[in-house]
């Protein structure tokens, strides 16, 4: 009994409560701040594609790895039960409708939090805690701007290329699947995944990943741009980054779903 | 004829919760002179600098540059005061991701409408007055302490500021290389005929640099005259700031 109250101490989860929600309330003021800032001039687009190009070649390992082990583990862990009902002929159609629509942005996603938001938190906090931003801000630079604007913008707009690409690599691990347990013919497959595939299947898909993006770039820069409490707090912002950012991506995932059954029924 | 300020501090009032930091601090800087700023750790130098150029904004009081207001501006306002002032921070603050050559090039490219060729001109005469003209490609990580002073100098001083503001530019360095240090910002000085206000512990630097200084202790001034008073004065509490100091200069002497 004393252990539980231990455990359950109101004190302590009215202060984590309070925290969560003045965290959520940073990050939106910091969110809308980047839409009043995005369009302003001047446009760093050399900034937004250095970042793009580190983000992109930071991930690419990892997703290349990660999307093609999905696709080869969930055709090898459906193909008995497909065939317990006799529906084995279903298992093209059925990993790639998978992967395109909820495996491939989310896990791609979460890969992408993982990797990058502590990357942003980790690098904008040590720039905040050696005054190299106070010192953006004295040289009349808006540091929003040049700092958390392009890094926003690149992590929303390489997620998608991203996914595609994971996706792609999903459906060929699939068909290596395949081949090995059922001998299929790789006309038959291709014939099979793109009959059952269609836009509306992939781009809500797609889509979803945008707002994934701008997630992973919005923690981890606001983590990191509002860090203190020196090399402590670049820690903290570092892997309260990731955290943060996984959660927000898996409720936002969520609440996507939901709104697009509701806008396309037929989905 | 009204004396030219550059500076010029009222009243000013700074706390952090209960703890008071600046209490009724007034100062006056005029053109082309160099005040320094003492006082313990936490006495609020820096807090003081930072209200200057807007990032803390101070409870009461006003800051005049160049006898405009520079609270309750808006921020393109203060931004067009902030490029006539120039910052050294105590950890020189230098862009990690740049090389040097980026780090001179940021405000240039930001602020100003130079071609690239009067920027890579203007990069070479302010690492020729710094003496590191190797340094033009390096990152800030392959440089040394006193190096990245330097460095940080020579971005202070690239957009030709009217006033510089030192945050403890020698703490850190070895006596040999704050003496260089001391000795730049004076000859810097001269060379732009830039107004500076310094805040430091070290009184060698305060010496070389200064041509009148002011004590701060528990938020408001405790002294306010010329460098030679003040390590000959009676106050206690001065006698007792300086005692180390003032015989460690007296040894470098």
């Amino acid at each position: 009994m004393e252990i539980i109250k231990q455990k359950y101490n109101p004190v302590a989860f009215s202060k984590a409560l309070t925290q969560f929600f003045e965290t959520m309330a940073g990050l939106s003021l910091f969110s809308i701040k980047f839409f009043q800032n995005v369009f302003v001039p001047p446009y760093e687009f050399g900034e937004v594609k250095k970042h793009m190009d580190e983000l992109g070649v930071k991930t690419m390992p990892i997703v290349t790895v990660t999307g093609f082990i999905i696709g080869l583990v969930l055709t090898m862990q459906s193909q008995p039960v497909l065939a317990r009902f006799g529906a084995e002929s279903f298992l093209p159609s059925m990993v790639s409708l998978s992967v395109v629509r909820e495996l491939g942005p989310v896990i791609t996603a979460l890969i992408f939090a993982g990797r990058v938001s502590s990357g942003i938190g980790a690098e904008l906090g040590s720039m905040r805690v050696t005054e190299q931003i106070d010192a953006m801000e004295v040289s009349a630079i808006n540091p929003y701007r040049f700092l958390v604007v392009t890094r926003i913008l690149a992590c929303t707009l390489i997620l998608p290329i991203l996914t595609l690409y994971v996706d792609f690599l999903s459906v060929v691990g699939a068909f290596l699947a395949i081949v090995l347990s059922m001998g299929m013919n790789f006309d038959l497959y291709v014939n099979e995944v793109f009959s059952s595939l269609q836009f509306s299947d992939i781009i809500p898909g797609i889509a979803k990943t945008f707002f994934f993006g701008f997630i992973v770039g919005a923690v981890g820069s606001y983590k990191g741009y509002t860090a203190s409490n020196g090399t402590v707090g670049v820690g903290k912002a570092s892997t309260s980054s990731v955290v943060t950012a996984s959660l927000l991506i898996l409720l936002v995932d969520m609440v996507l779903v939901k709104v697009t059954v509701w806008l396309w029924p037929s989905y | 004829m009204a004396e030219l300020l550059t500076l010029e501090v009222k009243n000013l009032k700074k706390s952090f919760e209960d703890l008071i930091v600046l209490d009724d601090v007034s100062l006056k800087l005029k053109e082309g002179e160099n005040l320094v700023v003492f006082g313990k750790s936490g006495s609020g130098k820096s807090v003081l600098l930072k209200c200057i150029v807007g990032l803390m904004y101070p409870e009461s009081g006003k800051i005049f540059f160049e006898g405009k207001s520079v609270l309750d501006i808006s921020l393109d306002e203060l931004n067009e005061i902030r490029k006539q002032i120039g910052f050294l921070f105590q950890g020189s603050a230098l862009y990690d991701s740049m090389t040097v050559r980026e780090n001179l090039e940021f405000p240039l490219i930001r602020n100003f409408k130079f071609s690239s060729k009067e920027r890579e001109e203007k990069v070479k005469s302010v690492l020729e007055k710094v003496s590191l003209e190797d340094a033009m490609d390096k990152m800030p990580a392959e440089l040394s302490g006193g190096m990245k002073k330097r460095i940080a100098l020579a971005r202070t001083i690239i957009t030709e500021p009217k006033l510089i503001l030192y945050d403890e530019p020698t703490t850190g360095l070895d006596p040999i290389t704050a003496k260089e240090i001391s000795q730049l910002i004076v000859d810097l000085q001269e060379d732009l005929n830039v107004t500076s206000l310094v805040v430091t512990h070290d009184l060698i630097c305060a010496q070389i640099v200064a041509d009148h200084a002011i004590v701060l202790k528990d938020g408001k001034i405790r002294y306010e005259g010329d460098m030679k008073q003040l390590t000959t004065t009676d106050d206690v509490f001065l006698k007792n700031f300086f005692s180390n100091e003032i015989l460690e200069a007296e040894r470098e002497n």
